[in-house]
């Protein structure tokens, strides 16, 4: 059994999600699916920023094109602890290619030009 | 003297929009102003994400938000100045402001657009007892430390306040290697969107103490232990709860206030938001002077601080164009039992174009409540809700039709189902 608060609307529901993927103490489909997901494979957008010579800024912001698996995520930030960039970026720009080999890019989300 | 159409301060989410809209709307004269050396706001440095989900139908990083904005302000050309701090504002809408171009000078202005965010409360606004070493600062500021310098500001760390910053720099520290302690709120409730303490503090284990508070700092030079109490119903210590907590760092996210200097300097009143008082176009009592984001008041979410950045940039337009109907009949709107505040504080319904969106908050968590409208005591509207938070700002839309008076008090208030 795993509890767990639902985040889908303001209500914050708290679920339980039993060892066969059932969901109680939701109020829509939409926690149920949430609660599911929470139990199987928990999965988070990962949001950090990297070092960048640039003659404006020290560090530029990145995130994850798509979510990793929850447990990777200290990993990937460590992962990010070395990498460095040179301007001009380009918001969207692949700043590392499958990280990890976890089949997801880091992005860049601001645009720095010089 | 250079004399604009439409001079806006501040260059965030609010301005960016404002100005956009005007000049979308047709005012091609605008210049704003900017402190930084960037536009964008404070979003630059809320690098998660989860921005625009209303605006775009996506998630985006904070920064990526501003720069669409960015991107869309200066593809019109629109006129704009970096590090540049307006100093005053004169009555005949003359804007003074100092840069290192320009030294001290003086534009003058047919309508201002006033975008000038908020700041955070700290220490002494919040009289935590005990000694006053380095190592206590706001949540944003570590935050801007964190994110845009590349500094770590401390290695154990405890938050004070359940605001969104706090738990967000909870999660944010945590990744970059630091221990945090744990979060404590006054409140019996927490302050931040549920979300954010599902994902920055549930998934790392850190622990939430509701209806408690930092009774004690203990340090020398820089912070080495803080003592937090539990507190009663009427927010006193309450005697044998204190726990200690050594740490190297105590971050406040203790709530924000809209930074209106410039307004205040010229005798404007404040409202209970610390904002000006704005009718249906989000126009100040002074003509011609509009205010809209988190000067107005404070906003949960930025998509809102856009629209009504762009309500407020219509309204400049409209100003602009001599398109207002001013008459003396006006609605005064109020905020009733449950409510804190409400916005706009006036409504000119001769003036409405279509309608008019309140926006406003409760006072305290409630479930399946009405929010009720009056207008002189008769109901013209009412809204089942079935979850109010202080922490989420409500809105109900009122057509021009449905005004059922031209004067006299509009009031919202919360009512039993």
């Amino acid at each position: 059994m795993k509890e767990f608060i639902c985040i889908v609307c303001p209500r914050g529901c708290h679920l339980k999600v039993d060892d066969d993927g059932n969901v109680t103490g939701n109020s829509c489909i939409r926690g149920e699916k949430y609660g599911k997901q929470e139990a199987i494979d928990p999965r988070r957008t990962l949001t950090s920023t990297v070092k960048i010579k640039s003659e404006l800024v020290r560090r530029l912001p990145v995130v994850s094109s798509e979510e990793i698996p929850k447990d990777k995520v200290k990993e990937v930030v460590r992962c990010l602890d070395s990498v460095e960039v040179s301007a001009p970026i380009k918001v969207k720009d692949v700043i590392v290619k499958n990280v990890m080999g976890l089949g997801v890019d880091i992005v860049a989300t601001r645009t720095i030009e010089k | 003297m250079k004399e604009y159409d439409l001079v806006v301060v501040g260059g965030g989410s609010a301005g960016l929009a404002a100005s956009i809209a005007a000049y979308e709307d047709g005012v091609k004269s605008i210049l704003l102003l900017e402190k930084e050396k960037f536009l964008g706001g404070i979003l630059l440095q809320c690098i998660h994400n989860g921005f625009g989900l209303h605006e775009f139908n996506e998630q985006l990083a904070g920064p990526e938000y501003a720069q669409r904005f960015v991107d869309k302000f200066m593809s019109y050309g629109i006129e704009y100045k970096v590090d540049t701090m307006v100093l005053g504002i004169n009555e005949d809408k003359s804007i003074i402001y100092s840069n290192k171009e320009d030294g001290y000078s003086i534009v003058k202005a047919k309508a201002i657009i006033m975008s000038t965010g908020c700041s955070e409360r700290t220490r002494g606004a919040i009289a935590i007892p005990g000694s006053r070493p380095s190592g206590i600062l706001t949540a944003g500021l570590a935050q801007r430390y964190l994110n845009i310098d590349g500094y770590l500001v401390g290695k154990r760390v405890f938050i004070l306040g359940s605001g969104d910053i706090g738990l967000i720099m909870a999660r944010r520290m945590t990744l970059e290697g630091a221990k945090v302690l744990g979060v404590a709120e006054l409140m019996p409730y927490s302050n931040g969107l549920n979300r954010n303490i599902v994902q920055c503090l549930h998934d790392f284990d850190i622990p939430l103490y509701l209806s408690h508070t930092v009774s004690n700092i203990i340090g020398k030079d820089h912070l080495e232990k803080i003592v937090v109490s539990k507190v009663d119903d009427k927010m006193n210590f309450i005697e044998g709860s204190e726990m200690e907590f050594e740490v190297d760092t105590l971050l406040l996210s203790v709530g924000l206030l809209p930074s209106n200097v410039l307004l205040e300097d010229m005798g404007m009143e404040m409202s209970s938001t610390r904002g000006p008082k704005v009718n249906e176009m989000m126009e100040t009592c002074k003509e011609g002077i509009f205010a809209c984001g988190n000067s107005l008041h404070v906003h949960d979410l930025v998509d809102f601080v856009t629209k009504e950045g762009r309500e407020a940039g219509k309204g400049a337009s409209r100003y602009l164009k001599g398109l207002v109907t001013r008459n003396e009949e006006c609605l005064e709107c109020v905020a009733g039992d449950g409510i804190s505040y409400v916005i706009p504080q006036y409504v000119h319904v001769s003036n409405v174009d279509d309608n008019v969106e309140f926006k406003f908050r409760v006072r305290s968590p409630m479930e399946n409540k009405k929010i009720v409208i009056k207008i002189n005591d008769q109901v013209i509207k009412s809204v089942v809700k079935l979850h109010l938070l202080p922490a989420e700002m409500e809105t109900v839309v009122v057509k021009k039709g449905e005004f059922t008076s031209n004067n006299g008090k509009l009031v919202i208030e919360v009512e039993e189902r």
